[in-house]
């Protein structure tokens, strides 16, 4: 029933820990641009513009999206903020779709940022509430103990997460835009960085970013007419679960795994390892790649790191993943998840430039949030489903 | 497009505090009642969407602890906006249409008393230009009626009389804060709050929650005997800039009120989100309301105002109305933002 839609214009900043040179609006504007440019539209062709980003504390404005829906060309148009924690750019990406899919419009765009400059994210995560139960952990405290968990039941190499942070900065350093371009990085200056929150060293963490990616979808019918390479939204799916449900496996939640076997069912896919290319996955901790291709059921439970370990996620691995340098390198929160999107549908036009993976036809975008507890996914491909 | 109907609805009183509530201890009975309504379970909703703000919980990720009051297990298809619930539920729409879903829960949360209201709105304007000033919600709100005034747009009577109305009108309303029988002589005797506005001008803080379920075609009929369907929805968002915006007028709502069809038919009852009295009018006018519109038979917004729920309520308010009989075309309307900045429109038919 849902109307076949594409992305036909993909538009990102640079990413870097201050962008002092731009305002808010000045951010957003930077993205929607070029994906404007890439799609080769103009702001009137846009019918409506849908915005995410995470907390509103992370910037101290409240809804900022009321301020900056000028900046995007929003001004008298349909406009929506979407907010789910940290899956938030890949939930923009799935709402901004649906606004198209389901008939209503024609061509949309959509726009996820954080500037975290403006304010302090582990303040803003860390309010505590009179009579309410606060972890003041920040997220890196909040995950430390799942990746204990995981180890523990997987029987991993402690290296494995090394391993994983010195790939993605590798990758990094084929993509201009990444926050983090690190020529020297190597396994003993990871191996070396401070213990933050045991198992995560220092080198295993995300950056903190400022950055915007912005994207343009059409529908079938004015897409096919395009001569340029477009990427086929294939499937989308979103699950969430409760934080305070005792029965929850935490480790892997039974969301990533209904969102996954949901996805590939749209999705018409049987073998995901096989059938899929490439994937741009939300990794902010260097373990969470191995945790993920298991949640993804890329891989059998507790194999996830042997992925690594054998270099199948490696750029010229057999399933190459974060291609892009990933949340390792650049993490403007409120888009990283629309970046793990957008850059999975780069790979499948074609237009990944220094870090395109050889032929990709579909690959997979990723994103979750909470205490994983929010999910969203999509498969893009060069061919119509 | 889908044939989608409003269903079910239920809403928590509108209270100046919740002094020994959370906004999750305000949202579980909502949601409860809301299952009991309906005789639907979690595990019926094949979409949830929810609306609430950061900035009046007063923490990060406030709204993911909505989750624990929907009781999200299995897993659920969920999102969620940092607006209205209004546009909760056009998301949840939207799935709808998409044939992603047949049925969708709809909810909206705020607990406004925690903070300083009218202080806390400063920080949703432009953060470089206008927050700086500190301008509170309510003086930015009397400027847009000062310019009213003196353009000739509404004269405070006006104003006055749409309090009148609405506190009338909630007296019938057991969820509503602010009822009773006044004149316009006796609330233009008032004081001035922010000249030129008075405390009737403004809407009360409120603290509160509402929920709602969408159900699409053979389903809604199952559910309803009279299903209020969703003949137009939309919804446009101006800029902020006060210069480069008509503050005498929302052209806003004029665009999505033609759009959603508004002026296809006779409008039976109109329930307004507009947290002012002259915006109430200007909303009014937007619309293109006929004397023969029952307005605000709830009370409106005026009348009890849970930011985040306040324009989800009023969808449920029209929908009860086209339920009973009352109404066989009613149209609810939803704002964010200041001076009216971004209004959504939805027509609801009994036929």
């Amino acid at each position: 029933m849902a109307v076949l839609t594409a992305v036909v214009g993909i538009g990102q900043t640079k990413y870097e820990s201050k962008r002092l040179d731009v305002s808010m609006p000045g951010l957003v504007r930077e993205a929607a641009e070029r994906a404007l440019a890439d799609a080769g539209c103009s702001w009137r062709d846009i019918d409506a513009v849908i915005i995410g980003k995470a907390p509103d504390l992370f910037e101290g404005v409240m809804m900022p999206e009321l301020f900056l829906n000028d900046a995007v060309g929003g001004a008298y148009k349909p406009m929506l903020r979407v907010h789910t924690a940290g899956s938030v750019g890949g939930s923009t990406g799935i709402v901004a779709a649906s606004m198209v899919q389901s008939g209503i419009h024609d061509r949309v765009l959509c726009v996820a940022y954080e500037k975290q400059s403006e304010s302090n994210a582990t303040w803003a995560l860390s309010i505590s509430l009179p009579f309410s139960l606060a972890s003041i952990a920040g997220a890196g405290g909040y995950f430390a103990p799942l990746i204990r968990g995981y180890i523990r039941r997987s029987g991993a190499p402690e290296d494995t997460g090394i391993r994983v942070a010195v790939k993605d900065r590798q990758n990094a350093l084929r993509n201009p835009l990444a926050h983090l371009q690190m020529k020297d990085i190597s396994f003993e200056m990871v191996a070396n960085s401070p213990m933050l929150w045991d198992p995560i060293r220092h080198l295993e963490t995300c950056p903190s970013s400022d950055g915007a990616c912005a994207m343009v979808m059409e529908k079938e019918s004015l897409a096919s007419r395009r001569s340029g390479k477009v990427a086929w939204i294939h499937a989308t799916e979103m699950r969430s679960e409760p934080t305070m449900f005792s029965g929850r496996d935490q480790v892997m939640p039974q969301a990533t795994l209904d969102n996954a076997k949901n996805l590939y069912k749209k999705a018409g896919i049987t073998k995901p390892r096989e059938e899929l290319d490439c994937a741009e996955i939300y990794v902010p901790f260097s373990w969470f790649e191995p945790m993920w291709m298991e949640g993804m059921l890329i891989t059998e439970r507790n194999q996830g790191w042997k992925m690594t370990y054998e270099g199948a996620t490696a750029f010229d691995g057999d399933f190459p993943v974060n291609m892009s340098g990933g949340v390792l390198s650049s993490n403007p929160i409120g888009a990283s998840g629309l970046i793990r999107f957008a850059e999975a549908a780069r790979q499948v036009r074609g237009t990944a430039d220094q870090h395109q993976i050889d032929g990709a036809k579909k690959a997979l975008g990723h994103a979750y949030g909470g205490g994983s507890q929010y999910f969203s996914t999509w498969i893009v491909g060069s061919q119509k489903p | 497009m889908r044939e989608v109907a409003v269903v079910g609805f239920t809403q928590s009183p509108s209270v100046r505090r919740e002094p020994n509530r959370n906004e999750i201890e305000i949202l579980i009975p909502v949601i409860q009642a809301l299952r009991e309504q309906t005789g639907l379970s979690s595990k019926d909703f094949d979409f949830i969407c929810s609306g609430s703000s950061d900035y009046l919980a007063g923490q990060s990720f406030a709204f993911v602890s909505g989750l624990d009051a929907v009781g999200a297990w299995p897993p659920v298809c969920e999102s969620h906006v940092e607006m209205d619930g209004a546009w909760a539920l056009y998301e949840a729409w939207v799935k709808i249409q998409m044939g992603y879903a047949d049925t969708a829960l709809v909810y909206g949360f705020g607990k406004p008393s925690m903070g300083d209201l009218p202080l806390t709105m400063a920080l949703q304007l432009d953060p470089y230009m206008m927050m700086p000033l500190w301008p509170d919600a309510i003086s930015i709100a009397g400027l847009q009626a000062r310019h009213c005034i003196e353009s000739g747009v509404l004269r405070p009577e006006d104003m006055a009389a749409a309090a009148v109305r609405d506190r009338a009108n909630a007296k019938s309303n057991p969820n509503a804060q602010v009822k009773g029988d006044f004149s316009v002589k006796q609330l233009l005797a008032e004081p001035f709050l922010v000249n030129p506005l008075r405390k009737s001008d403004c809407a009360p803080i409120s603290d509160g929650a509402s929920a709602i379920v969408l159900a699409a075609g053979d389903r809604a009929r199952k559910l309803r005997d009279r299903p209020a369907w969703i003949r137009g929805i939309e919804h446009i968002c101006e800029p902020m800039d006060f210069g480069v915006r008509d503050l005498g007028r929302s052209r806003s709502t004029e665009i999505a009120a033609r759009k959603a069809g508004v002026s296809n038919d006779k409008i039976d009852v109109a329930e307004l989100s507009a947290p002012f009295t002259h915006q109430e009018i200007l909303v009014e006018r937007a619309l293109g309301l006929s004397q023969k519109t029952k307005v605000n038979p709830s009370g409106g917004a005026l009348a009890g105002n849970p930011m985040m729920a306040v324009g989800l309520s009023r969808i449920g308010e029209s929908a009860s109305r086209i339920w009973s009989g009352e109404a066989d075309r009613a149209v609810a309307h939803a704002t964010s933002g200041p001076c009216l900045q971004q209004n959504l429109v939805c027509v609801l038919e009994g036929n």
